[in-house]
C-alpha cells in the first residue's frame, strides 16, 4: 500500500449561504486556500472527487455546475459520490493507492437551508415502509435518544454534557454557527423541544463547503513538515430500518474500529449531529476516558450537509500538522440514527499505515 | 436590496414502484386489514418484513400474521410536523412491537400532548378510512384505551395481490440564483444584457457565472452585450411535448451576441423555419416593457436584423 497524507484543509460554515446551492462562488476560495498551502496550482491534482446531493440542491446534477470552480482546461480527472466529503475522500485515496495519481482535491458542498433539511432527509429512507410516512431527522435521532434513556445507557445530564463541552469548544472555532458553553443544569433547565431532545441536542440546520488534499509518499512531505498520514480508512453499514436495530449501539462504527488501529489515539473528531450519538460513538469505538472529543465543537455547533464529516477529517489532520496530537481518529455518519459509519485513522508517522 | 435574487420552487414527482414478493405479501395485508411479518432464520418475527433474511442472507418465505395490537418501545415527540407526515398537528413517532412480533416497527402515534405517551403503552392499529396497499394504510397507532369507532370491515384477501405502490414526492426550496446570475436578472429587468469577463482569458460568459469554466477563475468585470448576435446553431422543433408554449414547427436557435462567447438558447420569429441558416444575424425583440419580470423571457424572441451572414470565422470557435 503506498503511504498517504492529508496535506490541505480549507472549509466554510455558516447558518444561510446567500448564494446558489452549486456554490460554485464559496468553492473557489476553498480551492485557492488548498492551493497556497500546497504551493500547487489545480495542474498539480491529480483526481478531483466531490460530495453533494441534488435533493439538498432542488436541481439535477448539482455537482457538474461546481465544477466551474475547477476549470477544466485541460479536462481533469473528476468522479462524484452522492455522500458526505469523507466518502469522496476514500474514493480518492483509493485511488491514489491504485498507483494512478499521486495527489487528490476532495471537496463538498450543500447549501442545506434552501428546504426543509429535516424533511428532504426522509427521501435516504427505506422507500416502501419509511419514506412515505415523512419521518424527518430529529424525530429518528429522538427515538434513538429514548431508546438509550430507556436502557439506562445514557440519560439527558449525560447529554447536556456533551452539548456543553460542544457549545464551549466551539468558541474557539471561527467557523463553528453557534456557540457558547454556559453549564449542565442551564442546558437541562431548556424546553423540550422534540421529547427528549432540546434544540442543543440537535445539530444546527448549516450550509458550507470544504476541501481536502491528499498526497502520496515524497508528494505530501513536499507539502507540510508534518504531514497528517492516513494510518487506515475502514466503513461500514448497518440496516436501513430502524426497528431490527438496537439503536443504542452501532456495530458498523464497532466494526471500523476493529478494522483500525486506534491504540495511542490522542484526539477524535466524531460527526454525532445529535448530542447522545457521541455517547454511542464514543462507546462503540472503545475511546479511553482521556482521549480528547471534538475539539473543533463537532457537528452539534455546525453540521453543514455533505462536509461535516469530511471536516472531522480536516480538523483532526490540522491537529496532527500543528503538533497537538500525534494520532488522532476522526468519523463520519450518513443515513439515519448513525446508519452509515466510517473512520480515518491520522498519524504524525506512516507506522501502522495498512500494508 | 439582497445579494441575491431567489424564488420559491417545488420539485415532485411520483415514484413508482414495484413491490417483490415480500414487501408485496406485507402490504396486500395492510389493504386487507392484516399486519403480516416474516419469520427470519434467528427465529424471530419480523414487521415489516425483510426481503432478504438479515443472517443467512437467503429470500425470506415463511410469513406470519401478528396482531394489530402492541407495545411501544421507544417515541418522540414531534412538535413540529412536515408536510407529508401522518398528522398535520402535534403527535408523535413510536416504534411499536406487535404483539407476535420480535420487532418493533416505525409508525405515528395519535396523542394530544406528550405527557400522555410512554414507553410501554399498549396501542392498536388504526386503519385508514380508505386502504390501498400502502404503509399508510395504517393510518397511526392509537392508545388502545381509546373509544373504538367502528369503520369497515377489512376487506378478505380475494382480490388481486398489490404488485406496485406510488409514492407521490413533492418538495419545497427557496432557490437562490448565484450573484452573478441574480446580476444578469436585473439586467434583464432593465432591458439589458449582462454578462462577466474572466480577468485570465478574457471570455465573455453570458449568462455570467460565478467562475470561468475554462480556467476556475472568478468573474468579476461585468459587461454589457450587444442585442445582435449571430445564429451559431438551432434545430426545427417539429414534435409537440407536454408543456409546450408554442405551436410546433419553431426554430429554437444559439444566438451568440455580439460580444459574448457562449451563445444563448433562444426563439426565433420573423423568418419561415426553413430559411434559419448558421451565420444568420438577429436582434433581441422584446416584450412591452410593463411585462419586464426578473427572466430571460423579457426577450420574447430574436428576429432577422437583415444583415448579411456572418463570416463562418466569426463564429467557428462557438459552435
Amino acid at each position: 500500500m503506498r503511504d498517504v497524507a492529508v496535506v490541505g484543509f480549507a472549509q466554510r460554515q455558516m447558518p444561510v449561504f446567500d448564494g446558489s446551492p452549486t456554490c460554485v462562488e464559496l468553492l473557489v476560495p476553498l480551492f485557492a486556500e488548498c492551493y497556497e498551502q500546497t504551493g500547487w496550482t489545480r495542474r498539480d491534482i491529480g483526481f478531483w472527487c466531490s460530495g453533494s446531493s441534488d435533493y439538498l440542491a432542488g436541481r439535477s446534477f448539482s455537482f457538474v455546475s461546481a465544477v466551474d470552480a475547477i476549470g477544466v482546461i485541460p479536462p481533469v480527472n473528476e468522479s462524484h459520490v452522492e455522500m458526505d466529503l469523507a466518502w469522496a475522500l476514500y474514493e480518492a485515496w483509493l485511488k491514489i493507492q491504485t498507483g494512478e495519481v499521486d495527489t487528490a482535491l476532495v471537496y463538498a458542498f450543500g447549501k442545506a437551508s434552501a428546504g426543509v433539511l429535516r424533511r428532504t432527509l426522509a427521501l435516504q429512507l427505506e422507500p416502501y415502509t419509511m419514506t412515505p410516512l415523512w419521518p424527518d431527522t430529529i424525530s429518528l435521532a429522538g427515538l434513538q435518544a429514548r431508546a438509550g434513556i430507556d436502557a439506562g445507557v445514557w440519560d439527558e445530564r449525560a447529554m447536556a454534557e456533551v452539548a456543553n463541552r460542544s457549545l464551549t469548544d466551539a468558541e474557539k472555532n471561527e467557523y463553528a454557527i453557534r456557540k457558547g458553553g454556559s453549564s449542565v443544569e442551564e442546558l437541562l433547565s431548556r424546553p423540550m423541544y422534540a421529547d427528549p431532545l432540546r434544540k442543543h441536542d440537535c445539530s444546527p440546520v448549516t450550509d458550507g463547503a470544504a476541501a481536502i488534499v491528499l498526497a502520496a509518499g515524497d508528494r505530501a512531505r513536499e507539502v507540510r513538515d508534518r504531514p497528517a498520514w492516513i494510518g487506515g480508512l475502514a466503513h461500514h453499514i448497518d440496516p436501513i430500518s430502524v426497528g431490527t436495530r438496537d439503536l443504542t449501539r452501532a456495530p458498523s462504527a464497532a466494526r471500523s474500529a476493529a478494522a483500525l488501529d486506534l491504540d495511542g489515539v490522542e484526539v477524535a473528531e466524531l460527526h454525532a449531529p445529535f448530542s447522545h450519538q457521541e455517547l454511542v460513538l464514543r462507546r462503540e469505538l472503545g475511546l479511553a476516558d482521556d482521549v480528547r472529543v471534538n475539539p473543533s465543537g463537532g457537528a452539534l455547533t455546525s453540521n453543514p450537509m455533505f462536509s461535516a464529516g469530511g471536516i472531522r477529517i480536516g480538523e483532526a489532520a490540522a491537529r496532527i500538522w500543528s503538533g497537538e496530537a500525534s494520532k488522532a481518529v476522526a468519523h463520519a455518519t450518513s443515513g439515519p440514527a448513525l446508519q452509515q459509519n466510517l473512520l480515518c485513522v491520522l498519524g504524525a508517522t506512516t507506522e501502522g499505515a495498512p500494508n | 436590496m439582497t445579494r441575491t435574487l431567489s424564488a420559491p420552487v417545488t420539485v415532485a414527482f411520483d415514484y413508482t414502484r414495484s413491490t417483490g414478493p415480500v414487501l408485496g405479501r406485507f402490504l396486500t395485508g395492510l389493504r386487507d386489514g392484516r399486519v403480516v411479518g416474516a419469520r427470519t432464520s434467528d427465529g424471530r418475527v419480523v414487521v415489516p418484513p425483510p426481503e432478504f433474511d438479515p443472517v443467512s442472507h437467503e429470500a425470506v418465505t415463511e410469513f406470519v400474521e401478528v396482531a394489530p395490537t402492541g407495545t411501544v418501545t421507544s417515541w418522540t415527540w414531534v412538535p413540529e410536523p412536515v408536510p407529508g407526515q401522518p398528522f398535520d398537528r402535534p403527535f408523535a413517532f413510536a416504534l411499536v412491537t406487535l404483539d407476535g412480533a420480535d420487532t418493533p416497527f416505525l409508525h405515528a402515534l395519535d396523542l394530544a400532548s406528550p405527557d400522555q405517551v410512554s414507553t410501554g403503552m399498549r396501542v392498536r392499529v388504526r386503519w385508514a378510512e380508505e386502504r390501498v396497499g400502502a404503509i399508510t394504510d395504517i393510518a397511526c397507532w392509537e392508545a388502545l384505551d381509546a373509544v373504538v369507532e367502528v369503520r369497515g370491515e377489512a376487506r378478505l384477501a380475494t382480490t388481486d395481490p398489490v404488485t406496485g405502490v406510488i409514492t407521490p414526492v413533492s418538495l419545497d426550496y427557496l432557490y437562490a440564483a448565484s450573484p452573478e446570475e441574480s446580476a444578469f436578472y436585473r439586467g434583464l429587468n432593465e432591458g439589458r444584457i449582462v454578462g462577466q469577463r474572466c480577468p485570465a482569458c478574457q471570455k465573455v460568459y453570458v449568462p455570467p457565472r460565478s467562475a470561468c469554466p475554462s480556467d476556475g477563475t472568478p468573474t468579476a468585470e461585468e459587461v454589457e452585450v450587444a442585442q445582435t448576435g449571430t445564429i451559431t446553431t438551432f434545430c426545427v422543433v417539429n414534435v409537440p411535448f407536454l408543456g409546450q408554449k408554442i405551436t410546433p414547427p419553431y426554430v429554437s436557435a444559439y444566438v451568440l451576441l455580439d460580444g459574448a462567447d457562449i451563445a444563448v438558447l433562444h426563439l426565433i420569429l420573423g423568418v419561415p423555419a426553413d430559411e434559419v441558416r448558421m451565420g444568420m444575424r438577429v436582434k433581441a425583440v422584446w416584450k412591452p416593457e410593463e411585462e419586464w419580470t426578473y427572466s430571460l423571457e423579457n426577450i420574447d424572441h430574436f428576429e432577422p436584423t437583415g444583415e448579411p451572414d456572418a463570416d463562418y470565422d466569426t463564429y467557428r470557435q462557438h459552435l
